[in-house]
């Protein structure tokens, strides 16, 4: 099995990167087509979720099982200044800064599986799971 | 990367050449917004054919684009954008509402027309 895949995201640039990185992934671990691009697409708001918030952070891309299930498993994680409001946060629309809102809850939809755990004035960290059909 | 501008009569045609950083679409945004007044154009087309991702600050910044540039007296048309990325836009409720939208750079070309003889029409 493929080890992890580790891109620092401090930047514009870096989220181009790790979602590039997660496309490359994901293809190697036989997704296709729309499914490529839904990854890429959700591991871009979750990047972008460090660039805005937190400046600097890690996205993580490896590949995960579950039984018989197997698929890509991305974690983006940060020690910004966490988010006081998780339910909040996660409301299609609202947004704290300049986004639309639609960054964290669009990236839910995208994946399989999305789970937050933050800590305020700790850190933010996501992980997130798509499977292959 | 930079997104080269042409001037193609009253049009301009931005065609995006590879992927596309934050701070490469607000360039893009600004340069547009320059061209237009520089050139005294109509129309401006912005071809993303070769786009893998078209997330949220991207979606944004396209729409900003054309309503700033309408604002400035020019249409927007988006051209090419890839079934499986209309498809990630729908499912992350992404919309460009209020900006036009077209198959290729040849449909984006006949929607401008239409529009320009709409408004010579209503000129009259």
């Amino acid at each position: 099995m493929q080890s992890e895949t580790r891109v620092a995201v401090s930047s514009a640039a870096d989220i181009v990167t790790a979602r590039q990185k997660g496309r490359a992934l994901a293809m190697e671990l036989g997704f296709d087509g729309s499914d490529l691009t839904l990854i890429a697409t959700a591991i871009s708001e979750v990047a972008r979720n460090i660039v805005d918030h937190a400046t600097e952070g890690v996205v993580r891309l490896a590949p995960t099982n579950h039984g018989s299930k197997h698929g890509i498993q991305i974690v983006a994680e940060d020690k910004g200044p966490g988010i006081s409001d998780v339910t909040l946060a996660m409301q299609y629309g609202y947004s704290t800064r300049k986004g639309l809102g639609v960054g964290l809850p669009g990236a839910k939809w995208l994946m399989d599986e999305f789970d937050i755990d933050t800590r305020v004035g700790e850190g933010t960290k996501i992980t997130m799971k798509k499977w292959l059909r | 990367m930079h997104v080269p501008i042409l001037k193609q009569g009253d049009y301009l045609i931005a065609s995006v050449q590879s992927v596309l950083s934050d701070a490469d679409l607000v360039q893009l945004r600004d340069d547009l917004a320059d061209r237009v007044g520089q050139f005294r154009s109509r129309g401006v087309i912005i071809d993303v054919t070769v786009l893998d991702v078209i997330d949220s600050f991207a979606t944004r910044t396209l729409r900003a684009i054309a309503h700033m540039l309408k604002l400035r007296g020019a249409e927007t048309v988006i051209v090419g954008i890839q079934p499986d990325v209309a498809f990630a836009m729908v499912q992350l409720g992404l919309t460009l509402e209020g900006v036009g939208t077209a198959l290729d750079l040849e449909e984006g070309l006949a929607y401008l027309g239409r529009l320009a003889k709409r408004t010579l029409k209503h000129a009259k």
